[in-house]
């Protein structure tokens, strides 16, 4: 069966703006979406990523490695987590995609190396 | 054989996509039965049942195609385990190929590109020729499309349940704007542009026979049979644009016309009214009047009314004003009008309609200066000659 990598949109400054009690609300419905999808088998894996202004990127330059504060590319939206799916086709994938309690989302089929 | 090339192509190449799952594949091997239909009919007259003779040969020429190469090789199994030699038994899979052509995982240039080279069978070049851009880059939007069908695994059915009506939705708004690229170019891209809007015609009467209970299908067959039927009428005989009021009500061709009212009733006895349905009625009132003054604005109104509370943009709000003008006046049509100057500053007919109810209102100045801004923001030529007319005659 095909797998597709569920990409989240997420941005530091939605995280920012949240209390406590409002992150503890958000992610009800985030987790029994996980926790479902994971009991059928669904989801196969899947992280949730911290914030953009934490990633460090190391990048080529004429031919070293150089280490770099920030993403490649700095952005209001960013993948703020991930979730790798088994199912038939990419129609499934968009409905698992649509069931998603959070905000945009990306579907990118994995590549077979296999095939 | 046009005729029968037309019909049978998507056929050869739903089943074979099927098959196969394999775009490419598929369209070579439907290209070798073509071929080789035009070889032999000529001389051996066109065979009794010429989708199986095609079926048959495109079947042949597959498995000599994937002995030949070794990219195909593992499917040679496929096919001849499927055999789809058995006449009378073949299965319409067009439906299937429309919705995998027609898929919202697809950008829109390629689904049109895709529905008409796999449904319709146009070639690359026709293709091409009919959106005026290189044949190069219509094969490679082609090319990419279908790899991503293939990677992407966008799968090859009809789509079921809640699914469906956004679908159908999807390629009823694929095969609109086809027909409008064709219809709308008419006269100002020669001949050549009749044809896109033909095709869309016999692409969405294909669907209509594949899905007759779905309304808006139908809605959308009216709508472009009304169109067609008034197409005579709408360039004047140095091919400049003739708008409806204007246009030669004996041009318009009448057993069309009443053919498409049966269709309108047909839907109507549904009673699951959509926006194309609506549109097709306000067509229809258009296509039924005897002239532009005895036109039945009431109902046209009304229609308008019903197509805002399903869908309330500001394009509709324009088109409902010039029914609004003809039912209670130009000052009411305009004040409409100009609620609508924000979001549709930018939109050539916003300041064309303004600069009618300007002039009907005897506001001459005002009416210039909407003009003005109305030609300079279209860029298609027969309305622009159309605008350019309406002001060298208000200068003399």
């Amino acid at each position: 069966m095909p797998k597709y990598m569920l990409m989240f949109v997420g941005s530091d400054d939605w995280y920012d703006k949240q209390s406590k009690e409002e992150l503890d609300k958000a992610y009800q419905p985030i987790m029994k979406w996980w926790d479902d999808l994971s009991k059928t088998g669904v989801i196969k894996g899947g992280e949730e990523l911290g914030m953009q202004r934490k990633a460090t990127s190391v990048k080529r330059v004429n031919g070293a490695m150089k280490v770099i504060d920030g993403p490649f590319i700095e952005s209001k939206e960013t993948v703020g987590g991930f979730a790798l799916i088994e199912v038939e086709d990419l129609d499934k994938a968009i409905a698992i995609a649509k069931s998603w309690p959070g905000g945009d989302v990306e579907v990118r089929p994995i590549v077979d190396h296999g095939a | 054989m046009a005729a029968v090339f037309h019909e049978e192509a998507g056929r050869l190449t739903a089943a074979l996509v099927k098959r196969l799952g394999d775009f490419d594949l598929a369209e070579e091997c439907v290209q070798d039965a073509l071929v080789a239909a035009l070889e032999h009919w000529p001389r051996t007259g066109i065979p009794d049942n010429p989708g199986a003779w095609l079926m048959t040969t495109a079947h042949r020429k597959g498995i000599d195609r994937l002995r030949r190469e070794t990219r195909y090789r593992e499917k040679v199994a496929q096919l001849e385990e499927a055999p789809m030699t058995e006449a009378g038994s073949m299965p319409d899979e067009r439906l299937e190929l429309i919705f995998t052509c027609c898929h919202p995982a697809l950008a829109r240039e390629a689904q049109l590109a895709l529905t008409l080279r796999s449904v319709a069978g146009l070639t690359t070049a026709e293709i091409a020729r009919a959106f005026l851009q290189t044949e190069a880059t219509v094969a490679q939007r082609l090319v990419r499309a279908k790899r991503k069908i293939v990677d992407a695994k966008i799968p090859f059915r009809v789509p079921e349940g809640h699914e469906l009506p956004d679908r159908v939705g999807e390629v009823l708004a694929v095969l609109y704007l086809m027909f409008n690229e064709g219809y709308l170019a008419t006269g100002s891209r020669g001949a050549m542009d009749r044809d896109l809007a033909a095709e869309a015609e016999w692409l969405t009467s294909l669907l209509a026979r594949l899905m007759p209970d779905e309304p808006e299908v139908l809605g959308l067959l009216a709508l472009m049979r009304f169109n067609l039927a008034r197409a005579d009428a709408r360039f004047d005989a140095e091919g400049d644009l003739v708008l409806l009021r204007d246009q030669d009500r004996a041009k318009w061709d009448r057993p069309a016309i009443d053919e498409t009212f049966l269709l309108v009733g047909r839907y109507l006895r549904m009673r699951n009214p959509g926006p194309y349905q609506l549109q097709a009625l306000i067509a229809g009132a258009h296509a039924d009047a005897k002239s532009w003054e005895t036109t039945r604005w009431p109902d046209i109104l009304r229609s308008y009314d019903a197509l805002l509370a399903l869908h309330d943009t500001p394009v509709v709000r324009l088109n409902r004003a010039i029914a609004l003008w003809h039912v209670e006046g130009p000052e009411a049509a305009l004040a409409e009008v100009d609620s609508l100057s924000r979001e549709l500053n930018a939109y050539h007919l916003f300041h064309a309609t303004r600069g009618e109810l300007l002039r009907a209102l005897g506001r001459t100045a005002d009416a210039r200066a909407a003009d003005a801004r109305a030609l300079e923001l279209t860029e298609n030529p027969a309305e622009r000659a159309l605008l350019e007319k309406r002001l060298a005659r208000r200068s003399r």
